[in-house]
């Protein structure tokens, strides 16, 4: 019996309604916040986990059936769209050299533009080619919409577009690039967007006051190149933030930044390490480890480590019992989350960039030149229930929420899944 | 026909000018809660108060942009980020309800090139979403531009002819249109994509010169950087720049050495200079005449880690290492003096094996800016001497 998920063990894997799922996705978006459960509010949603609990979503996509409407974007960008009831909210940047930095919202029920803001990068913009200014995530807790860029400048605003506080940490902190881009998502709690900006030439970590923008801490990291973005797990009554880097993995306080376990065990610098049923799945350059988290102030415990579950740049994927990675170059692999034995692997069309979501018992997966391949977990082997081609180079992780799946290239963001009537026009 | 042409945008032209030349004074409450924004600073500093201010500026009406652009005048980045998005909210509150933007103040305001690049260009955008075709117009008297932005569209209209010409045949008027693009031309893609097609059409671009790279350059070597502890060591260069003397190098003494670059890019190659090492640091040095004090832009690129040092202040440095290089990488905001002013650069080579981590070396180039290339004055002579300790 897998222990990890023992209370729900009698529920098939797939089921949507699991209260494995149900539960971890229902603590990680309460806590007094504005949000609903069907908000895909921050990179990997929700939980962080890639996975969403709802319903409804298509598990086969087809074009001419599903696609609801493709809108057209002001610039490019690897940031996931998020999703905070009828609003979507995506960035993007323009101009020769990416200096133009613009946060949009859309209507989810028909793609319009409700409102955007342009703003000038005041950090650096030099990014590898692949890589966009418009990388990063932004996060909300359904009041506060939280976007960074990779010039490090962090802006806030409520829901209607309305500025509340902006934080130039490029210009703060000079040093604070990577001559390649950065890349981290910000994550909300305990009051501060935490934000991880590290690189060969400067590291640190900064807890931004919800409300004004000041740092209410600010800690060292190890100068090194990191891409990966922080991950919040569940922790008695409260959350921890989870930093992984390339050579450790700490968890701190959210309000007070307070280091409560640091674990030199595990490293990566590019997937994110995946948090679920009370479990860290962490991404290394040795496979993919397991690692239970004891009491406060207590190193986690290793539960498993495997060198056949390899992430490469997407983060894992959590549902239902089975941990998923997959490789830059297709190779799907689905693990035990109890033992991480490999049940099975799936060739893919590559390459890849984003994170696969999942939804019910399927998993989506878009890989760079924008094919949507939808995996069926049920599947002994694992199987490609449906594929559409976006026809654009895609390296965008997709979100999904009140029963579509959002995808976004440098011109484009679509929306398959019909709209669901909870949402208002 | 032509008079039904031009006589709309002379028109614009004149109300532009009369109007812009007459604005009044924003009222006070307005004026307090630009200056609170204009006074954020780092850290997040005075946020709070922005905060409260930018939801009072963001009520105006459209009158008030251009009080709003004017601000923008000498307001520090910080500031422009909480200042355009007021701008936004404004407008597209007017626009959307079916109001006028206030276009003749706006025109004056963007033919006042004395006032923000950044203000004018974001008033050229909202001039081109009330009024595309004239500001269309406008665009081929931008091609010098101060706002990098719009000189960027204008070069690209000549860019978008020249390759209309070439598509019908007409080589030498294309060849034409290169050129006076790339006589205007600050961005470095746009000069790339110019240089491309004139080398296409027999006439290739000199790039060491339309740069203005700096090539007359002392170099010495190499230095240890063993465990990457070479960056933050002041060696020998770094404490005093004696070009006669001779210093503790890494495997024995060391000492200065003219190095003339001809590379077409302005690379100093190192691993040319000194061989192929690993865990070494360099330096090199060049004295640049200036025929007056000016503020310039000392613009470096380079793949390893670095320092960059003027009249023996430290500019900046960064301890990155194989991140790639590109012109004009890293921009650092200096002030000349009359007559030498002595530049040192330190490079640093890591302990990477892999393929990709062989390029060890830089290109420096002082610009104004814009990204116009300042050449040195004629010299007395341009040969550094011993200079006060660094």
């Amino acid at each position: 019996m897998n222990p990890l998920f023992s209370f729900s063990s009698r529920i098939p894997a797939w089921l949507p309604c699991r209260p494995t799922l149900a539960v971890v996705a229902g603590l990680l978006v309460s806590g007094g916040s504005a949000l609903s459960a069907a908000d895909w509010s921050q990179f990997r949603g929700p939980s962080g986990n890639g996975l969403s609990a709802e319903t409804g979503v298509p598990a086969t996509l087809d074009t001419a059936r599903d696609l609801a409407w493709k809108s057209d974007l002001p610039g490019r960008g690897l940031s996931s769209p998020i999703v905070i009831g009828d609003r979507i909210f995506v960035t993007c940047c323009s101009g020769p050299k990416e200096q133009r930095l613009h946060i949009l919202c859309l209507s989810a029920v028909n793609g319009a533009r409700l409102w955007e803001r342009q703003f000038s990068a005041t950090g650096r913009t030099v990014c590898q080619e692949k890589m966009s200014v418009a990388a990063n995530t932004p996060a909300c807790d359904g009041k506060h919409l939280v976007a960074t860029f990779s010039s490090n400048d962090i802006f806030c605003l409520d829901l209607d577009g309305n500025l509340l506080w902006f934080r130039g940490l490029g210009h703060d902190y000079p040093n604070a690039a990577d001559s390649l881009g950065m890349a981290s998502s910000l994550i909300l709690s305990g009051g501060v967007a935490i934000a991880q900006v590290q690189s060969q030439s400067e590291g640190f970590v900064v807890g931004l006051d919800l409300e004004t923008g000041v740092n209410r801490w600010k800690l060292a990291r190890p100068h090194e190149s990191n891409w990966t973005s922080p991950t919040l797990l569940k922790s008695g009554e409260g959350e921890l933030a989870i930093l992984l880097s390339a050579k450790a993995l700490a968890a701190l306080e959210p309000a007070t930044g307070k280091i409560v376990w640091n674990t030199t065990d595990v490293g990566s610098s590019i997937p994110s390490a995946t948090a679920g049923g009370g479990v860290l799945f962490v991404p290394s350059k040795r496979g993919l480890t397991a690692l239970q988290p004891g009491a406060a102030g207590e190193a986690p415990k290793q539960l498993w480590q495997s060198g056949k579950l390899r992430p490469g740049t997407p983060s894992p994927v959590l549902l239902g019992e089975r941990i998923y990675t997959l490789t830059d170059a297709g190779i799907l692999s689905c693990g035990d989350t109890a033992t991480g034995d490999v049940r099975w692997q799936l060739r893919l069309k590559g390459p890849f960039s984003a994170t696969p979501v999942a939804a019910g018992h399927m998993l989506y997966c878009i890989n760079e030149e924008g094919a949507v391949q939808v995996v069926d977990t049920t599947k002994p082997e694992g199987e490609v229930a449906s594929e559409v081609k976006l026809a654009e180079a895609v390296l965008s992780t997709p979100s999904i929420s009140q029963g579509a799946i959002y995808f976004r290239s440098d011109a484009h963001l679509w929306r398959f899944g019909k709209a669901s009537p909870a949402v208002k026009p | 026909m032509v008079y039904t042409m031009i006589a709309p945008i002379a028109r614009v032209l004149l109300i532009f000018a009369v109007v812009g030349s007459a604005l009044a004074a924003p009222p006070k409450e307005m004026a307090d809660s630009l200056a609170t924004i204009r006074a954020v600073g780092p850290e997040g500093q005075g946020n709070a108060a922005a905060s409260a201010a930018w939801k009072r500026l963001a009520a105006g009406d459209a009158p008030t942009l251009v009080p709003i652009f004017e601000a923008m005048d000498g307001a520090n980045d910080l500031a422009l980020n909480w200042l355009r998005p007021a701008v936004d909210t404004i407008a597209s509150r007017t626009v959307n309800s079916g109001g006028r933007l206030p276009v003749p103040e706006l025109g004056g305001f963007l033919l006042d090139s004395r006032h923000d690049p950044r203000a004018r260009r974001l008033v050229y955008e909202l001039l081109s979403r009330v009024d595309a075709p004239t500001v269309d117009k406008l665009l081929p008297g931008m091609l010098n531009d101060p706002s990098l932005e719009i000189r960027y569209d204008a070069i690209q209209k000549v860019i978008d002819q020249a390759g209309q010409s070439l598509a019908a045949s007409n080589q030498a008027g294309a060849a034409l249109l290169f050129q006076q693009a790339l006589n205007s031309a600050r961005d470095v893609g746009q000069i790339d994509q110019i240089s491309t097609n004139l080398a296409k059409l027999g006439q290739p671009v000199d790039s060491l010169k339309l740069f203005g790279f700096l090539t007359q350059w002392k170099i010495i070597g190499p230095f240890d950087n063993t465990g990457k502890k070479g960056f933050e060591t002041a060696f020998a260069p770094e404490q005093k720049l004696d070009l006669a003397a001779e210093a503790d190098g890494k495997t024995g003494k060391v000492k200065w050495r003219d190095y003339p670059v001809k590379d077409p890019f302005g690379k100093l190659d190192l691993n040319v200079a000194f061989g192929k090492l690993k865990e070494v640091t360099a330096y090199a040095t060049t004295d640049f005449i200036s025929d007056r004090a000016q503020a310039v832009e000392i613009r470096l690129g380079c793949e390893t880690s670095w320092k960059v040092w003027l009249n023996g202040k430290l500019l900046f440095g960064r301890d990155e290492y194989h991140f790639d290089s590109r012109i004009d990488q890293y921009t650092m905001p200096a002030q000349l003096k009359p007559g030498r002013n002595t530049i040192l650069v330190k490079v640093c080579q890591n302990e990477q094996t892999e393929d990709w981590t062989v390029e060890w070396n830089f290109q420096l180039r002082i610009t104004d800016a814009l990204g116009t290339p300042i050449t040195p004055a004629p010299a007395e002579t341009t040969t550094p001497v011993t200079s006060e300790p660094l």
